[in-house]
């Protein structure tokens, strides 16, 4: 395990565009502090973000979870610039020479998954606590530790992603082509969408269905929080919306994830396994 | 003596081409042996399914008496594939620090085996800043990081300039002489004929021969001659009970005795017939006909 772990930071930790991309990550996940910043204040309007509510405990891990998620397209192209770099190399030919079995190989590539989505999630807390503490309106205890679920909800949307990543990266074995495809893919699944609800038979549900496509599922997994800011509700009431629906993390998308996850991992030790090099 | 590697019924099928078929042999150790076979003959495909990165369509083998599993027992081989597969933004350093770390073997080896093929003033230089003939030699400081029980060579001088292919030939003296275990795959017969001991010849994927360098190099060989009087030499040779056979290479004559002859005795027998000598010299053929001829037979 710390072998496995050791062997993908000496790989990472050499490589001068993945340090790049993952500071840049980070200063952009700090990034969401400078919201509060934003006031405007032209003449008698005067709005300031900071007061609007949105770094509310318990309000703010769901807000700051799912504006962080947003950035990680960064860590990414990381992980699939690696792993198609392997292929291209032939890197991977000669860690399997040198003695790495091929689950090996990909449980270390695993565990740097791991390890970038829990990096991202304490930083994520750490960034929401602070900010929290200094403007949040309730600091009880009890309020702050409300709704901490998001945090597990964004480890396991970020795994689940990167997961993903992993897998096309070794499918396609080219980074562009594989980020290419990922955005391809997020088109299929809105197209299938779309063709669901319009052409499907009646008995098949198209929100059902489409509620198990893997990016979707993932983005199910930390709803929209803007519909539970009071401003926002204020607004829809005056204009005679309702606006309805659970903002909760549900455990039935968990779940999805979660085994897609699976999947993700076992599709890619079989291409592994199958693979000539 | 005991055995490394026993190949047995090895067979990969590429869709409707066998690359490798039905290769059966053992490898022991303390001998170096060279893989021999024209471009294509399913040399590099062989050491791939021994070396676990292409999977074998039937047959199976088995790395020091099957204690182990693959990976497991590739920690003890040092390999050196076509070209060498290193992570160009990485130093040399690095490069074998993460080699170490997947062969688990302590870092204190790496600043050693870098002085033994002459990089370690570069050291701290990107892979990629290298010249191909370097990078082949940091190849073999990976390989021997170890202290293999057995190095697998694939071609270790392909590309090179001849400057590069003596100092890659050194090296692999070097490491035979110190009694590791070498398997050489090379199409250059010189190159085999000047290190192994026993050879594996391959063709289209089938086993030709399998066995000591100096069985297959057993002949009688043949003598070059020339004389004042061509014809007299020619006619003598001719009538030796000892010579099989005579051809004519130009001025040169050569003769092909059919049973151990010295050069002594054919020359004092041709001197008492008269003849004067001006060219005599005794010849073998070299692996590189012996191969020729071996796969030409069998195409035959």
């Amino acid at each position: 395990m710390k072998r496995l772990f050791l062997i993908e930071f000496e790989k990472l930790s050499a490589n001068r565009s993945s340090r790049i991309l993952i500071g840049a990550y980070l200063i952009l996940l700090t990034s969401i502090a400078l919201v509060a910043a934003i006031r405007f204040d032209i003449g008698p309007v005067k709005f300031h973000i900071a007061e609007q509510g949105i770094f509310n405990f318990p309000y703010i891990w769901h807000f700051n979870t799912f504006i962080g998620a947003w950035f990680k397209i960064f860590l990414a192209v990381v992980i699939v610039s690696m792993t198609a770099n392997e292929y291209s190399n032939k890197t991977i030919k000669q860690n399997l020479i040198d003695g790495l079995s091929k689950r090996e190989f990909l449980h270390s590539k695993w565990i740097l998954i791991l390890v970038f989505s829990g990096i991202s999630t304490l930083f994520i807390f750490s960034v929401s606590l602070i900010l929290g503490i200094i403007y949040s309106d309730y600091n009880e205890f009890s309020i702050i530790i409300k709704d901490l679920e998001f945090l597990f909800a964004y480890f396991i949307k970020l795994t689940a992603f990167f997961g993903f990543c992993l897998f096309l990266g070794t499918a396609i074995k080219r980074s562009a082509f594989a980020l290419g495809f990922l955005g391809i893919w997020q088109a299929l699944e809105g197209i299938c969408y779309g063709m669901l609800k319009w052409k499907s038979p009646a008995w098949i549900d198209a929100e059902t269905v489409f509620r198990f496509f893997p990016l979707n599922a993932m983005s199910n997994l930390i709803p929209e929080p803007f519909s539970r800011l009071s401003a926002v509700r204020t607004l829809a009431n005056q204009i005679g919306e309702n606006i309805t629906g659970s903002n909760q993390v549900q455990w039935l998308d968990v779940c999805i994830v979660l085994v897609w996850c699976f999947i993700f991992y076992s599709l890619t030790y079989r291409l592994l396994k199958r693979r000539d090099l | 003596m005991s055995t490394i590697l026993t190949v047995n019924e090895l067979t990969k099928k590429f869709g409707q081409l066998t690359a490798v078929n039905r290769l059966s042999f053992s490898i022991k150790k303390g001998l170096v042996y060279g893989l021999l076979g024209p471009n294509g003959s399913g040399k590099s495909t062989t050491l791939g399914m021994i070396l676990n990165v292409v999977n074998p369509t039937s047959g199976s083998f088995s790395w020091f008496g099957g204690t182990q599993s693959t990976h497991q027992a590739l920690k003890h081989v040092g390999a050196i594939i076509e070209r060498p597969n290193f992570y160009p933004y990485m130093t040399a350093a690095q490069n074998l620090r993460l080699v170490c770390r997947i062969k688990e073997v302590s870092l204190d080896k790496i600043d050693d085996t870098l002085k033994l093929v002459g990089l370690y003033e570069r050291k701290n230089d990107k892979f990629k800043t290298y010249s191909l003939g370097m990078k082949q030699r940091l190849a073999i400081a990976s390989a021997l990081l170890n202290e293999p029980e057995i190095l697998i060579l694939d071609e270790p001088t392909n590309g090179l300039d001849p400057q590069g292919i003596a100092q890659v030939r050194d090296i692999i003296f070097k490491i035979a002489a110190q009694g590791t275990t070498i398997l050489l795959a090379s199409h250059l017969l010189d190159e085999v004929e000047k290190v192994c001991s026993d050879v594996l010849v391959l063709q289209e994927g089938k086993q030709l021969y399998f066995g000591p360098v100096s069985a297959l190099t057993t002949d009688y060989g043949y003598f070059e001659l020339c004389a004042t009087d061509h014809a007299l030499l020619i006619a003598s040779l001719k009538e030796d009970s000892a010579i099989e056979r005579v051809e004519e290479n130009g001025t040169i004559i050569l003769a092909y005795p059919n049973k151990s002859l010295k050069t002594a005795d054919l020359s004092k027998t041709l001197s008492e017939k008269g003849i004067v000598l001006t060219h005599l010299a005794q010849k073998h053929k070299s692996l590189e006909e012996q191969f020729l001829t071996l796969t030409q037979n069998e195409k035959a």
